[in-house]
């Protein structure tokens, strides 16, 4: 008779090379039936990359992964699906031009080969009742929140009847609620459906509250797992760290907060879809001083922040810098100082495929000393000052001639800071610098936001973070529906009465 | 007074005639780049799907004696073409706009290759359905003959709209064009898919060629196409990836490229030239309207938008 074995997956010696790169050096992990499992690391640790060699997404070069203490091939994620395996991806995998109906059908192994789309809607409805939470069947995915979308993939691999979920950092997109809400819900179907959960995340709080046991790697190398319960956070960040320091916060330096920089002046633009985005909205920023935009995501922060970048037009309205019409181009952006530092900077403000030091000179390129006569560039100056950035920002890439596409996304957000901080600033705005990277590059983001405040600079920080806005900002709006409904300052700030204005209530 | 009412009236019913006459071959084409475009890939070179078919029914029809084993031929032929295509773009670092252009120009070269002896002989056609026999002006009865190939156009258009909302390989079809990361996570073989599309929309291009040579104009020669299946690329965004749109979109082109010919039916001669660029102008036209800095096309397939992998 053989003892049933403890664990319901056990990935053994995985090993995963890209070209001469080592992202998975012979590493393991055991998740034990019915548990919570948090699989914990900074960036570029090979959570990730473990986790999609478990879906068979990648295929590894070295191990075995058992399920149910049989050896199982995994070619494709369908074969993952077959075994009850089902995992939500950190961006959304969900069709933004179809309904969630439609997303949730798609997810079925055996779609029949004509939708009977009454009888598969009541279906749906009925199991919807079961799960942990509501979404609108019949909406389209582009008009959900980020938080109703994560919700919907989460739907949808619970209608799949997955034994197993994994989920890479699926709280990245949500509002502090939302999270313990999601999470929580889980967490109560891990303690009496019997699901089991491996979670990506480097988020202590979340392996606290929720998790049972928990999994470390750093630099693609297992450090060792343990329970949640009796082990402290301390030890916990000591493993993923190993000998790194962590910088401390960077005190606010009082600064004499006197010449209003960027005015924005009953701003109106329109979305991509061609509605209005942001409706008659004006604010001041002043030297020295960080103002934080709060709100949830769609709700016109993105197209503020494109029309400071010079990426969409003015629909009504105008923008002063140092009290001058700011009309967007290229020569007022250097005159005035501007910088931007959009959200997803890879998509927003790099080209891929161009190398680090190409990406890093973009500012600066066509004028001197990297540019000679404003025809010839000189490569080599070019790359020498990208080497100093490199150094200056740590930014972890093989060499400057690297593709900025091919560097993981907390090294793409150091390069181009680097890019933006150097030099003098005015007028810096930022947008969701420290989404999806761990906390000690998110601890070192801040501080370089800090330092050009102390030094000056007039910061709008527009975030879905609000601890980060309550820690960085001086004074804090706001946004619902394209206009500023609610302004107040970190120290008077109360989260509900936050929370209430974000909703729109 | 009396005739000029008369003349009006003979604009609008040779228009309207037009429309579905040389509506039709653009129905055709756009439904087939509709559906490649659905799956996340551009065919630009449905042209020579278009002229390839219409030489390859033309020369069927006339070998065989029979018109409608040319339409089928035809088809086949634009089906080999997309075959092609697909099979290119799946290759790494191979980009879809070139290989259409190559393709545009390897399709109408064959074909005028292959087509040489077929200029001169007089290949049976396709029959029509004269719906306007109750009526005894002959501009109406000559407008209302209505061919086969447009009604299958009609019975098509709705099919294609259910297919995408109804059934599996439809869905299948819209996941690999919205989101290449989505198909993959569901397991649906990319190129497959697209290479099926690619195939189905190079067959109706196919089809749609063979109307030209079989019914209208009618004949078999070099300069038969006028760049319909280039301008249904222009055609399926105009209509937003829609294929009910599609059909009204290819019925308003068609109704455009009749406005010259009808206005020189009346006796309006000055400007014949200019008259018979209208739907180059509406092409340019709409392209320039429905273009906008500041928004996404709605409807766009998003893997053209954001091409994945």
């Amino acid at each position: 008779m053989t003892i049933p074995s403890p664990y319901l997956l056990e990935a053994l010696i995985i090993r995963k090379v890209f070209d001469d790169f080592v992202a998975l050096d012979d590493v393991s992990l055991k998740l034990a039936r019915g548990s919570f499992h948090a699989l914990l690391g900074e960036n570029g640790a090979g959570k990730s990359t473990l986790v999609k060699c478990i879906m068979g997404y990648y295929h590894p070069d070295g191990g075995n992964i058992l399920l149910d203490n049989k050896e199982v091939s995994i070619n494709n994620p369908r074969d993952a699906h077959n075994l009850g395996i089902g995992m939500v991806y950190q961006h959304f995998t969900l069709i933004p031009n179809m309904t969630v109906a439609e997303n949730l059908i798609l997810a079925r192994p055996h779609l029949p080969a004509m939708i009977d789309w009454k009888s598969e809607l009541a279906e749906l409805e009925t199991r919807m009742a079961t799960m942990p939470f509501k979404v609108p069947l019949q909406s389209n995915i582009n008009t959900l929140s980020a938080g109703e979308k994560q919700k919907v993939e989460i739907i949808k691999q619970l209608l799949l009847d997955s034994r197993l979920l994994i989920l890479d950092e699926p709280t990245s997109v949500l509002t502090p609620n939302e999270a313990d809400e999601v999470l929580g819900q889980i967490k109560g179907m891990v303690d009496d459906n019997g699901l089991s959960v491996l979670i990506i995340t480097h988020k202590f709080r979340e392996v606290t509250g929720f998790a049972d046991e928990v999994t470390v790697l750093r630099r693609g190398k297992y450090v060792g797992s343990c329970k949640v319960a009796g082990t402290e956070t301390k030890t916990m960040a000591a493993m993923m760290m190993g000998s790194e320091v962590i910088a401390e916060p960077l005190a606010r330096a009082e600064t004499k907060q006197n010449e209003t920089l960027l005015e924005i002046d009953q701003l109106s633009a329109e979305s991509s879809s061609g509605e209005t985005a942001i409706e008659s909205l004006s604010l001041n920023v002043r030297a020295g001083e960080i103002v934080g935009i709060a709100g949830v995501s769609g709700n016109g922060q993105r197209e503020l922040v494109e029309v400071l970048a010079g990426q969409r037009d003015i629909a009504n309205g105008s923008i002063r810098l140092h009290g001058e019409t700011f009309d967007a181009t290229r020569r007022q952006a250097r005159l005035h100082n501007l910088h931007c530092l959009p959200e997803e900077p890879l998509k927003n403000a790099c080209v891929p495929n161009m190398s680090v030091a190409e990406n890093m000179a973009f500012n600066n390129f066509d004028i001197p000393p990297y540019a000679l006569k404003g025809l010839l560039i000189n490569r080599g100056r070019i790359r020498e000052r990208a080497r100093t950035l490199i150094t200056q920002f740590k930014v972890r890439t093989e060499t400057e001639d690297t593709r900025i596409g091919a560097l993981s996304g907390g090294n793409v957000q150091r390069a181009v800071l680097a890019r933006e901080l150097s030099g003098d600033i005015d007028v810096l705005v930022v947008a969701n610098p420290v989404f999806g990277l761990d906390f000690k590059a998110v601890e070192e983001i801040h501080n370089r936001i800090m330092a050009a405040r102390n030094n000056g600079t007039a910061v709008l920080l527009v975030s879905e973070d609000l601890d980060e806005l309550l820690e960085l900002s001086d004074c804090i709006h706001v946004i619902s529906g394209g206009k500023l409904v609610y302004q107040t300052t970190p120290s008077e700030a109360d989260r509900s009465v936050i929370g209430q204005h974000m909703a729109g209530h | 007074m009396n005739g000029d009412d008369f003349s009006l009236l003979s604009v609008i019913i040779a228009v309207l005639g037009g429309a579905i006459r040389v509506g039709t071959p653009f129905i055709f084409v756009s439904l087939g780049e509709c559906l490649t475009e659905k799956s996340g890939r551009i065919n630009l070179g449905l042209e020579g799907n278009l002229v390839m078919g219409a030489m390859a029914g033309y020369a069927i029809s006339y070998l065989s004696g029979s018109p409608w084993l040319g339409v089928l031929v035809a088809g086949l032929s634009g089906a080999a073409l997309g075959l092609l295509h697909a099979y290119l773009c799946q290759q790494p670092r191979v980009n879809d706009i070139a290989v259409g252009i190559a393709l545009m120009i390897l399709g109408t070269g064959l074909a005028f290759y292959m087509g040489k002896s077929f200029i001169q002989p007089q290949a049976p056609r396709l029959g029509s359905f004269s719906l306007g026999s109750w009526s005894d002006i002959p501009a109406l009865r000559a407008a209302l003959e209505i061919n086969v190939l447009f009604i299958v156009g009609i019975i098509l258009t709705p099919a294609m709209a259910w297919f995408f909302k109804y059934s599996r390989w439809g869905l299948i079809v819209r996941t690999v064009g919205e989101s290449t990361d989505a198909a993959l996570a569901s397991g649906f073989n990319i190129n497959a898919v697209r290479m099926l599309s690619t195939m189905a929309g190079g067959f109706l291009a196919g089809v749609g060629g063979s109307f030209l040579s079989l019914y209208y104009p009618g004949s078999w020669n070099e300069g038969l196409s006028s760049g319909q299946g280039l301008m249904a690329v222009a055609l399926v965004i105009f209509a937003r990836w829609n294929p009910v749109n599609c059909f009204y979109a290819s019925l308003l082109f068609g109704g455009a490229a009749a406005l010259g010919p009808a206005l020189q039916s009346v006796g309006v001669t000055s400007g014949y030239y200019l008259f018979n660029a209208a739907p180059y102008v509406l092409t340019l036209a709409i392209m320039v309207s429905t273009s906008s800095n500041n928004r996404v096309l709605t409807g766009i397939p998003g893997d053209l938008v954001n091409p994945g992998r």
